[in-house]
């Protein structure tokens, strides 16, 4: 029986740039997939290609593809992301223009989109999950997007794509695609499917799985952790999965790191929903079969819901904030009356916010005074962070904490202060049929 | 005994909900997770965290419990004020949680 060595070079789109080179070079892969859209990053993405047409991708695909691409070729490696997010079509030619100045012939870059459903989800005036429709959003909307599931990233593949650059997709789909497109499987296979969907949902964060977001000195220890290992998915035919990483890299993978990473986002681990499947997690066994290791067994699935879950981009907000800090003896107490100042200010000088927080970074900020019993500490840092309707009034937040430092309790330093807007995003649902995939190749 | 001492977490979220794994060391203790590490211990131990329901998933086959939090995260983490808007820091909180002690949990 065959099996796919897919490994994950990416797990959001500022990730480390090192690792996936090692993996191309070392890792023995067919595949590798960068996955770097998290909930907002098209919406951002969005907004950049309104003020430039040519831009609207991952502001690291260069980077990334002129790191990856000459071991990728050489060692005949695909590569699988959704770095195209607002823009695949643009990606896909710089990754060509790329490929082109390595001097590499004959390779297909492929640009999946059709994810983009602004037109159809302000047309059909779609119900959100926060409350309302689209039309109550008016002209907020900046973008809408579905997640699509492996279909398309396969029949790239089977077009002879060597790199499938798509926008939005389900962040399992991109690692699904190619197993769908090497195997054979059936799109009504659910069990076979939600075994492709754990191996795409353990590898899906990279270095999560390898001993990242996992380190706790002297409870959990991380040997190599400045040079993590990304982590490589064994897939049989038969769905049998190993999870491992390229010997002698940093990290580990372990039962524990896989265990973590397979309850990440997760919910009811009977339904995980995703575009061609609804995995079911909840009878997984996880074993370690050598150092580094992991045989992952009994994952299954259930019929699709023949929907797809939008994303919809939208300008929330404006949130303005300050920041300055006290040390040393009466540092809690100076903080305290620092925050009790901002908030007469504020109040004085007529500052409208919908929301204001006043935290103590270093004290209680994190969680709040019940769950942060652990005492006094030396220093603290002072945040005021409030929700305006404009960028204007979001600014005298932020200035009401800066001017501490003529203004406020002794001895008060490293004030910081910001202005941004808030895009944020609700969620929709749309059914599959909405949605055409459109298959664009650009060859070098 | 801390929760810490016997299990290790990871936090997720997603638009308003955070979801946080309990994972034992040791697949034995799960049952004693089982037994103290209720959705109602966890609700009132978030209490002012969470606005919305708490909902326990268990995988005895890995030794866990999956809690998943809802209008926890500030009106979501695309928009929350807080420092750790995705509320990642959760699943360590939630480790300080008092367990019995008891010395027949594996058992």
């Amino acid at each position: 029986m065959r099996t796919i060595r897919i490994g994950a070079g990416a797990g959001y789109s500022g990730d480390r740039i090192e690792p996936a080179v090692e993996l191309a070079e070392h890792g023995e892969l067919d595949y590798l997939v960068f996955e770097c859209l998290a909930e907002r990053t098209i919406a951002l993405a969005q907004q950049a290609r309104m003020k430039n047409p040519n831009s609207g991708y991952d502001p690291l695909l260069a980077a990334r593809m002129r790191a990856v691409l000459p071991a990728c070729r050489a060692n005949g490696v695909r590569i699988i992301t959704n770095m195209g997010a607002a823009n695949p079509a643009a990606a896909a030619q710089e990754t060509r223009r790329i490929a082109q100045e390595l001097g590499l012939q004959g390779l297909k870059v492929a640009a999946v989109t059709g994810d983009d459903v602004l037109d159809y989800a302000r047309q059909a005036d779609l119900p959100l999950d926060i409350g309302g429709t689209m039309r109550d959003l008016g002209n907020r909307v900046v973008s809408a997007n579905a997640y699509v599931g492996g279909g398309a990233v396969a029949q790239a593949l089977a077009q002879g794509a060597d790199i499938v650059i798509t926008g939005r997709a389900a962040d399992p789909s991109l690692f699904l695609g190619p197993l769908i497109h090497e195997f054979g499987w059936a799109l009504d296979d659910w069990p076979m499917l939600g075994k492709g969907i754990l191996a795409g949902h353990l590898l899906e964060c990279a270095g999560q799985v390898t001993g990242g977001y996992f380190a706790d000195p002297g409870f959990k220890d991380v040997a190599g952790i400045g040079r993590l290992g990304f982590p490589i998915g064994e897939v049989r035919e038969d769905g049998d999965l190993v999870i491992t990483k390229v010997v002698g890299s940093g990290g580990q993978v372990t039962a524990a790191t896989v265990k973590e990473q397979l309850l990440y986002e997760i919910h009811d681990p009977t339904r995980y929903l995703q575009p061609d499947v609804i995995a079911d997690f909840s009878a997984i066994k996880v074993v370690e079969i050598a150092p580094d290791r992991v045989h992952v067994t009994g994952a299954t699935g259930s019929p699709k819901t023949g929907q797809l879950k939008v994303s919809v981009g939208y300008v929330d907000s404006y949130i303005g904030e300050g920041q300055i800090s006290y040390a040393g003896p009466g540092a809690v107490e100076r903080g305290r009356l620092a925050l009790e100042i901002v908030r007469e200010r504020l109040a004085l000088t007529g500052v409208r916010t919908n929301e204001i927080r006043y935290d103590l970074i270093g004290l209680d900020a994190l969680h709040g005074e019940k769950l942060s019993q652990s005492g006094s500490p030396y220093e603290v840092r002072v945040r005021v962070a409030g929700r305006t309707d404009d960028l204007a009034e979001a600014a005298r937040v932020g200035e009401e904490v800066e001017t501490l430092y003529t203004n406020g309790p002794a001895g008060g330093g490293g004030a910081w202060k910001s202005a941004r807007e808030v895009i944020a995003v609700a969620s929709a649902l749309i059914p599959e049929t909405a949605v055409k995939a459109d298959i664009r190749i650009f060859e070098t | 005994m801390k929760l810490r001492a016997i299990a290790h977490s990871r936090t997720g979220d997603k638009g308003n909900t955070s979801n946080i794994s309990v994972i034992a060391f040791d697949e034995n203790d799960y049952g004693f997770l089982r037994d103290h590490v209720t959705a109602e211990r966890v609700r009132q131990y978030f209490t002012g965290i969470v606005t919305g329901e708490v909902t326990r998933y268990e995988l005895p086959s890995i030794g866990a419990l999956n809690f998943v939090l809802t209008g926890a995260l500030g009106g979501g983490v695309t928009r929350s004020l807080a420092v750790d808007a995705h509320g990642k820091s959760l699943s360590s909180a939630l480790l300080e949680m008092d367990l019995p002690d008891d010395p027949y949990r594996k058992g």
